[in-house]
């Protein structure tokens, strides 16, 4: 019988011959990332009555969510977090600066098809962009997979998005993205593993790649899934320095891949040439709007980052819109990479450089301001376009302010005009 | 000031109490909001920010047993525990929704709290009415008299919520094997 991706690995995973959606497994996870709530985990996982975590070294661990740390608390927390790996022998350990979890794991080699990844984390959907089959799971969940090694799953109905066409100049992963949430909904793909085929998925980089499977949290998907091909394992290659691992790599994606004929609960075709900038307006990500309806609102900050947006393409698109020009008066631009490596590769490539010239602030490697901890707080009355994944009430720390989401291009234009514009408007 | 239970919570078969309705797509940013997850740890002070930047009327005035009645997605966004956590520090008997954000109804019953997918009954309850719930029937009844039925819960689920929570249940579970 056909499967689709999420059927094949939970199969796999569980060691059975063959699973079905709705059906109940026992995963064993590969990697359990936990991050700033390592702390507040611990102390569930010692509640639980075992002393030792039982499988230390697929435990991974970034401190990123405040970092570094703004208050006595926050330090406390992250002092209370080291003190855990040290005594558990946790040795992939990512300390302040490294960068925000998501980045970090896939630069660090942990993550390659056929993985099976249960993060503490909503945005653990990123990883399918690798083959990998990655689902959030709250605190509780993730102290018992501290504790046995294991949790239940439900085997999730599929979904199959296939993205044809080409992306016009400046139109990015990030605007189909936003436009396929507003088009299906927050609950889209509620339950869904997410899977996304067709030739315009195909000419993506790896760092587009990302941006529509982290972002798939949004669309309420357990997991999402990228196909892989020369992009993923070359670039896997590159971040690991581990060439010889290609052919393994390569396996597991041709026995993971979904089979011609799955059952897909819905399948869904977009057109990526008729796509032209978008933005998700306050206070949700489904309420998504095409650039020119909400060009000229006025803005306050501008912040490009986040494990959606924070990578090396990313800081290349802004360089580039903002090389010889300004910021406007009166705006921040806050830029803040993903991670310790890609901002030293921004650095030897000039764009940290340009946007200091063009009058950016920048800040530690890590989340920064998106979930309302610390660096870039907007005041009340204050509007913000980010390049992050999420724009709830109240998320960046106000319930005062709004907040917009584009792509690393609307972001920088928007900072050059103090005003919502794209790079044609500039 | 509510009524703060510190207490592990047991789910009971039968909760009564009043309705507080709200719509569809309550994220948990509105139910806990971001800039408290790293600071805000005791369950007194959880309760005190339950749904803050939802409704700021809830926390002061929620009484034990009382029940969320709310439209589709209830819970989406953040993995973040205390969005389910801070409404069992709060005193809240259960939540009746169109349907869940996945990650917020894991948390929902690893915490002991009723989670009930049941979009007929969310039709007819309003703000203030009171509902009963009973558990193991799988029966809500309205104020008025009306009565909707839900589909039983998964035995995984079920386990889960008879030990009182996902932490209790494993650590029965590793006394038990010794």
């Amino acid at each position: 019988m056909p499967h689709t991706f999420a059927e094949k690995i939970l199969a796999q995973n569980a060691g059975l011959p063959d699973v079905t959606p709705g059906q109940i497994i026992t995963a064993t996870p590969d990697v359990a990332l936990s991050h700033d709530n390592t702390a507040a985990i611990s102390k569930i996982f010692r509640g639980i009555g075992v002393n030792r975590v039982r499988y230390p070294e697929r435990l991974a661990i970034t401190l990123d969510h405040a970092s570094p740390p703004p208050t006595t608390r926050h330090a406390q927390n992250h002092a209370d977090a080291r003190r855990f790996v040290a005594e558990q022998g946790v040795t992939h350990f990512f300390d302040v600066g490294r960068g925000i979890c998501h980045q970090v794991l896939t630069e660090e080699g942990l993550i390659f098809p056929g993985v099976l990844l249960l993060g503490a984390d909503s945005h653990s959907t990123h990883y399918g962009a690798l083959g990998a089959f990655g689902a959030g799971v709250g605190r509780s969940e993730m102290a018992a997979i501290w504790a046995t090694g294991q949790l239940w799953l439900r085997v999730p109905e599929s979904i199959k998005i296939t993205i044809t066409g080409q992306f016009s100049p400046w139109i990015t992963s990030k605007d189909i993205t936003l436009h396929i949430i507003g088009q299906l909904g927050a609950d889209g793909g509620l339950y869904a593993s997410v899977e996304f085929h067709g030739p315009a998925v195909a000419a993506m980089s790896m760092s587009s790649r990302f941006v529509l499977t982290n972002m798939m949290a949004e669309m309420g998907a357990k997991n999402a899934w990228v196909m892989q091909d020369a992009v993923t394992f070359d670039w896997l290659a590159a971040q690991t320095g581990a060439p010889e691992r290609r052919p393994a790599w390569e396996a597991a994606a041709r026995q993971l891949a979904p089979d011609p004929g799955a059952r897909y609960a819905a399948e869904y075709t977009f057109d990526a040439s008729a796509v032209e900038p978008q933005v998700a307006c306050p206070h949700t990500v489904d309420n998504v709007q095409p650039l020119s309806a909400v060009a000229g609102t006025r803005i306050d900050q501008a912040f490009l980052g986040t494990c959606t947006n924070g990578r090396l393409e990313d800081l290349a698109a802004a360089a580039q819109i903002l090389k010889g020009r300004q910021v406007a008066s009166g705006v921040r631009l806050l830029v803040i990479p993903a991670s310790s490596r890609v901002y030293m590769a921004a650095l030897q490539a000039g764009y940290v450089e340009t946007l200091l010239t063009a009058g950016a602030v920048f800040g530690t490697p890590g989340c920064g301001p998106c979930m309302g901890n610390h660096f870039g707080i907007p005041a009340p009355g204050e509007v913000t376009i980010s390049t992050a994944n999420r724009n709830f009430q109240g998320r960046m720390g106000t319930r005062d302010s709004e907040i917009y989401l584009a792509s690393p291009a609307v972001v920088a234009a928007s900072a050059a005009a103090g005003k919502i514009a794209g790079p044609e408007d500039i | 000031m509510p009524q703060i239970h510190n207490s592990q919570p047991t789910i009971q078969n039968s909760i009564r109490g009043r309705v507080w309705k709200y719509g569809d797509g309550v994220n948990t940013d509105v139910i806990f909001p971001g800039k408290y997850t790293y600071t805000v740890t005791e369950p007194a002070e959880m309760a005190r920010h339950a749904l803050e930047d939802l409704d700021p009327a809830f926390a002061a005035n929620v009484q034990p047993g009382d029940v969320i009645v709310a439209g589709k997605n209830w819970g989406n966004g953040s993995s973040r525990e205390q969005a389910a956590a801070c409404l069992v520090h709060a005193g809240v008997g259960a939540v009746i929704a169109e349907s869940f954000g996945r990650i917020w109804y894991r948390n929902a019953i690893n915490n002991g709290l009723l989670a009930v997918t049941c979009a007929p009954a969310v039709a007819a309850l309003n703000a203030g009415d009171v509902v009963e719930i009973d558990v193991q029937a799988g029966v809500i009844t309205t104020g008025a008299g009306q009565t909707f039925r839900f589909p039983p819960l998964d035995p995984a689920v079920q386990a889960i919520l008879a030990g009182g929570g996902l932490i209790p249940y494993l650590k029965q579970q590793f006394q038990s094997a010794g």
